[in-house]
């Protein structure tokens, strides 16, 4: 398969779309959790019970389509290859959990991959929207459309006192997870993260790396999300979020302004070295390549690199994973030949990029 | 900033924990998190979930004082009725066996569901629009009570009459269909 077409079926909305200051804020995601009240929770459920809740939600939804978000596609875990499974949770649309812990897990997928909704996860339900660029509230209202379509068909565990119930009390209440990535170099460079995490961490909020083998935050970007979920109502917690998001959005922007007026010259030079590599190179390992495409789209960010296009990021950061990896090579690789092929993918997708140029 | 655990690595995952008004931080590293909580993952390595690990610290600090668990233990075990979960179980593997749990532990669980969502015990928020019932309908009534206050503050008088019309219809409503449903 050539690689624009590889990259045309594997790349999500979220991944490629411009959403509101997506120069720094990669996607926004809702997450609510949701139960069946007549099935015990799957800390404890029964095979016979995991496949009644799946067919419980199917029987009542297969009939009645949601307006604005057209036909959903239901994906059982039991159906599909581990290969494609991780291609799943590299791209975000499902938790590692379900791909590896769950029984008869499944997910309904909307066609733009938009919005997912995870059966048989923690909870019987996991309805989850991701949006690119700083949509939190489209997020939300997307989310709550869906709840309420949901709701319709199926009865919910919810008690007047603690809201809606989920398995982790940690959930308990709204069952809402509100997040963002983002993208902050700039505070990275200058130093400020260590003093901005603790501070965000004061306001109930919680800040961690994207992806990787840890949560380091592999390439600058930082996921930050609420922790509290009873108490408040949904709107407020998407609100407070959303306020010291918009708080961060300046500061990032501020810290790249001081950065282009006290070492232009360093910086320029720091993004054309990554550019080098990462059009060069012919071994990558993720760190490295994941540092580099973060200084590349800082220096696109920042007019230091025309004529290539924004999501370059979000797509290679995706696309370079282990999994997208074996699945563009067509089987198992290990380690070393993952990095081989890392380095390839990205060479060519760069120079897709100037063909692009040439082309127009 | 470095681990507090092990003072080696650096410390990506940070927490606040609030209990008894009193604020404590802990600033880990992914492995001494994953270690921490390591009784309550469900999966190792990539999946790490940051509700295990506050399923861990639920259990670290003890639910009771340590006298009182050992009064609590000579009682009877405090059990599910429906998915025979016990209260001892729960701490454990910090999860609920099924929606039931929360009422036959829920005098045990408030000060557990304070601690975890910074002293809040009460849902706040959404209520399903289909088996909400007059829940719906009394939380617009609260909610018209808060701006009937606001408009009163604000001396709009035409406005709060208005609004105060409303609640009486909506109490009347309410009054109405309880005595229906008996």
């Amino acid at each position: 398969m050539s690689l624009e077409k590889f990259i045309s079926q594997a790349v999500s909305s979220w991944m490629s779309d411009d959403g509101p200051d997506s120069d720094i804020v990669l996607s926004s995601r809702i997450r609510f959790a949701r139960n069946l009240d007549e099935y015990n929770f799957p800390t404890l459920f029964t095979n016979g019970e995991a496949e009644a809740v799946i067919g419980t939600i199917m029987e009542r939804v297969s009939n009645t389509p949601i307006q604005n978000v057209g036909q959903l596609e239901m994906i059982k875990m039991d159906d599909i290859p581990p290969l494609q499974k991780r291609v799943l949770v590299e791209k975000h649309i499902i938790s590692p959990n379900l791909a590896e812990n769950s029984i008869h897990g499944a997910c309904l997928l909307s066609e733009n991959e938009e919005i997912s909704i995870m059966i048989n996860e923690e909870d019987h339900i996991r309805i989850q929207c991701l949006f690119p660029g700083f949509q939190l509230s489209e997020a939300l209202k997307a989310a709550n459309e869906i709840d309420d379509w949901l709701e319709e068909h199926v009865n919910y565990a919810f008690d007047e006192k603690f809201g809606y119930l989920t398995s982790c009390p940690t959930n308990v209440g709204t069952g809402l997870r509100a997040s963002v990535m983002m993208h902050l170099p700039g505070l990275v460079l200058t130093q400020q993260m260590n003093r901005i995490v603790p501070a965000i961490n004061q306001l109930g909020l919680v800040v961690r790396g994207i992806y990787g083998e840890g949560s380091e935050a592999l390439g600058n970007i930082f996921q930050i999300s609420n922790q509290i979920t009873l108490g408040k109502s949904e709107e407020d917690i998407v609100e407070d979020l959303k306020s010291v998001v918009s708080q961060i959005i300046s500061q990032e922007r501020s810290a790249r302004e001081a950065l282009a007026k006290t070492s232009n010259i360093q910086l320029e030079d720091r993004v054309f070295r990554s550019y080098g590599t990462l059009a060069n190179s012919r071994i990558i390992e993720t760190k490295e390549a994941a540092r580099c495409l973060s200084d590349l789209r800082l220096g696109i960010d920042m007019g230091y690199i025309k004529n290539i296009s924004k999501s370059i990021l979000n797509e290679l950061m995706i696309l370079t994973q282990p999994g997208f990896l074996q699945q563009y090579a067509g089987g198992p690789l290990r380690p070393d030949e993952r990095d081989i092929r890392r380095a390839a993918l990205i060479r060519e997708r760069l120079k897709m990029e100037s063909k692009e140029e040439s082309g127009g | 900033m470095i681990c507090q655990e092990c003072n080696q690595r650096p410390a990506t995952l940070h927490f606040t924990n609030f209990s008894n008004g009193e604020k404590t931080e802990m600033h880990l590293c992914e492995r001494c998190a994953q270690e921490k909580g390591e009784m309550f993952m469900m999966n190792n390595g990539p999946g790490f979930a940051i509700n295990s690990l506050l399923a861990g610290l639920l259990n670290m600090e003890p639910a009771f004082p340590e006298q009182k668990k050992e009064a609590y233990q000579a009682e009877q075990v405090l059990q599910c009725p429906q998915c025979s979960m016990t209260f001892p179980q729960f701490v454990k593997v910090g999860r609920f066996g099924c929606a039931t749990c929360y009422d036959a532990f829920r005098e045990q669980l408030t000060p557990i569901i304070r601690r975890l969502h910074s002293g809040n015990f009460i849902h706040n928020g959404k209520i399903p629009k289909r088996i909400g019932g007059d829940l719906h309908l009394r939380k617009t009534i609260d909610d018209l009570k808060l701006s009937l206050k606001n408009l009163i503050l604000q001396e709009e008088f035409e406005k709060a009459a208005e609004t105060r019309d409303q609640i009486r219809e909506l109490e009347r409503k309410l009054t109405a269909g309880q005595e229906g449903g008996e």
